[in-house]
């Protein structure tokens, strides 16, 4: 068996074969999140195609990545968000170096 | 005969066999594709282009020699004298390539049809066409031109290499004449069509980017941007098979059916000829041979606009694309945001 095949994607609603309530509930709020607010769709896409990086989501990568086109978006601004989501992670994983600092110094003379 | 109809016959990965039926869709939805009132005589004077797009579901280029002929052109312009449609929609190809384009102009103008005409920019650069700016604000011509992107590497992507800049070149060159500058009354629109298998943007955000981004980078502008589907017909069906997208696209194009864009579809207003004068119900249905309704007229010297109002549309599968999203037709979305 593969992992992360493409067609899954579109079987998404079968997660919600054993408590379709819960999967309901769920999909009611997800779709609610999409609408234009004090966000744009497009906003929305781009930040969606972000954390879909910092996830590393294969399904949510292809599914903003595609989002953000239908959005409107280019390339540019779609690699802009990518770059942000991973200036985050990197500056998230550098920032534990003060951890690593206190906890030397904390034995060191 | 229709050509092979250009999309999945056969759905595949378990798809039901009428997944991709257009009609039993609006059936399922309690409705039946009629059309209304022929409003707009949409001419299609030939595949004969200076471009050879990716996405051209007319497969038109430079060495295409399907060209309508001055009496053909003549039976155009009788048609238009004695039902007075309302609109004149001269499409290609380059329709200004075609040897009677400017007499279709000329004397549709004449007749008081308002007269739209779908010019890709570029050829305003072919020889003996330089003046093109003037004659269309001469006949008052509303000029619907293509622009896939307000950057270059998109355009160019898809309507061939130098495209932009000529494109930009021929914008200014329109501006200068009057078009698409605040004040005139010559209207200069533009088309976004996606640079890829996927479906356009709200054609109101869009719009405003492409404003900003043409004024400000190449001081530029323009009236209205119109979003239009790629259709899965010739060049772009190619695209889409080549690529392995055929499926996914169309899948897309069925999962993002709107019941709220079959009113507005063109096809419900509209009479479609082309360049041997066969009519047909949409330009689309033109390029897969598939006339109108085998019990009417199907030649431009035989119309009866009478007779084509509350026909019945011929459709297929590509039909989803016209009814994808907030709706595609020649004028731009059809549900608008």
């Amino acid at each position: 068996m593969a992992y992360y095949e493409e067609d899954d994607l579109r079987r998404f609603s079968e997660v919600g074969k054993h408590r379709p309530d819960l999967f309901e509930k769920f999909m009611a709020w997800y779709e609610a999140c999409q609408e234009d607010g004090a966000l744009s769709r497009r906003e929305k896409a781009l930040i969606g195609l972000a954390v879909a990086h910092a996830l590393q989501c294969p399904y949510c990568i292809d599914a903003y990545s595609q989002a953000c086109l239908e959005a409107g978006s280019n390339m540019e601004q779609m690699t802009e968000a990518i770059h942000m989501a991973s200036a985050l992670r990197g500056g998230a994983a550098l920032i534990h170096g003060i951890q690593a600092h206190n906890s030397v110094n904390k034995v060191s003379m | 005969m229709p050509q092979e109809l250009p999309v999945i016959q056969t759905p595949r990965n378990g798809a039901p066999p009428s997944y991709f039926n257009f009609d039993e869709k609006l059936a399922a939805h309690g409705m039946e594709l009629r059309a209304g009132a022929v409003e707009t005589l949409q001419v299609n004077v030939g595949k004969l282009c200076n471009q050879a797009c990716k996405h051209c579901h007319v497969d038109a280029g430079p060495a295409r020699t399907e060209v309508m002929t001055r009496e053909t052109a003549e039976q155009v312009i009788e048609a238009a004298r004695r039902f007075r449609f309302r609109v004149l929609d001269i499409t290609g190809g380059a329709p200004e390539l075609n040897p009677s384009f400017r007499y279709l102009v000329t004397a549709a103008r004449a007749l008081g049809a308002h007269v739209m005409v779908r010019h890709n920019l570029t050829v305003m650069f072919e020889p003996g066409q330089d003046d093109l700016p003037e004659f269309f604000r001469e006949h008052a011509v509303e000029v619907v031109s293509s622009l896939p992107y307000f950057l270059e590497q998109q355009t160019d992507a898809q309507r061939g290499r130098g495209v932009f800049q000529k494109s930009i070149e021929a914008l200014r060159r329109l501006n200068a004449a009057g078009y698409g500058v605040e004040g005139s009354n010559f209207v200069l629109n533009l088309v976004y069509n996606p640079v890829g298998a996927f479906l356009p943007p709200a054609q109101s955000s869009i719009e405003a980017d492409f404003k900003r981004e043409l004024i400000n980078r190449h001081n530029v502008s323009f009236n209205r941007l119109y979003t239009i589907t790629n259709m899965p017909i010739k060049r772009f069906l190619d695209y889409l098979r080549r690529t392995g997208n055929e499926e996914r696209y169309m899948r897309k194009l069925v999962e993002a059916f709107n019941p709220a864009s079959v009113e507005g579809l063109m096809c419900r207003n509209l009479i479609s000829v082309d360049w041997m004068g066969r009519l047909y119900d949409c330009d689309f249905n033109q390029m897969l041979e598939l006339g109108v309704s085998p019990e009417l007229p199907q030649t431009i010297s035989e119309l009866i606009p009478a007779q084509f109002a509350g026909r019945r549309v011929m459709t297929g599968p590509h039909c989803f694309g016209c009814t994808a999203g907030a709706g595609s037709s020649c004028g731009g979305a059809v549900v608008k945001n």
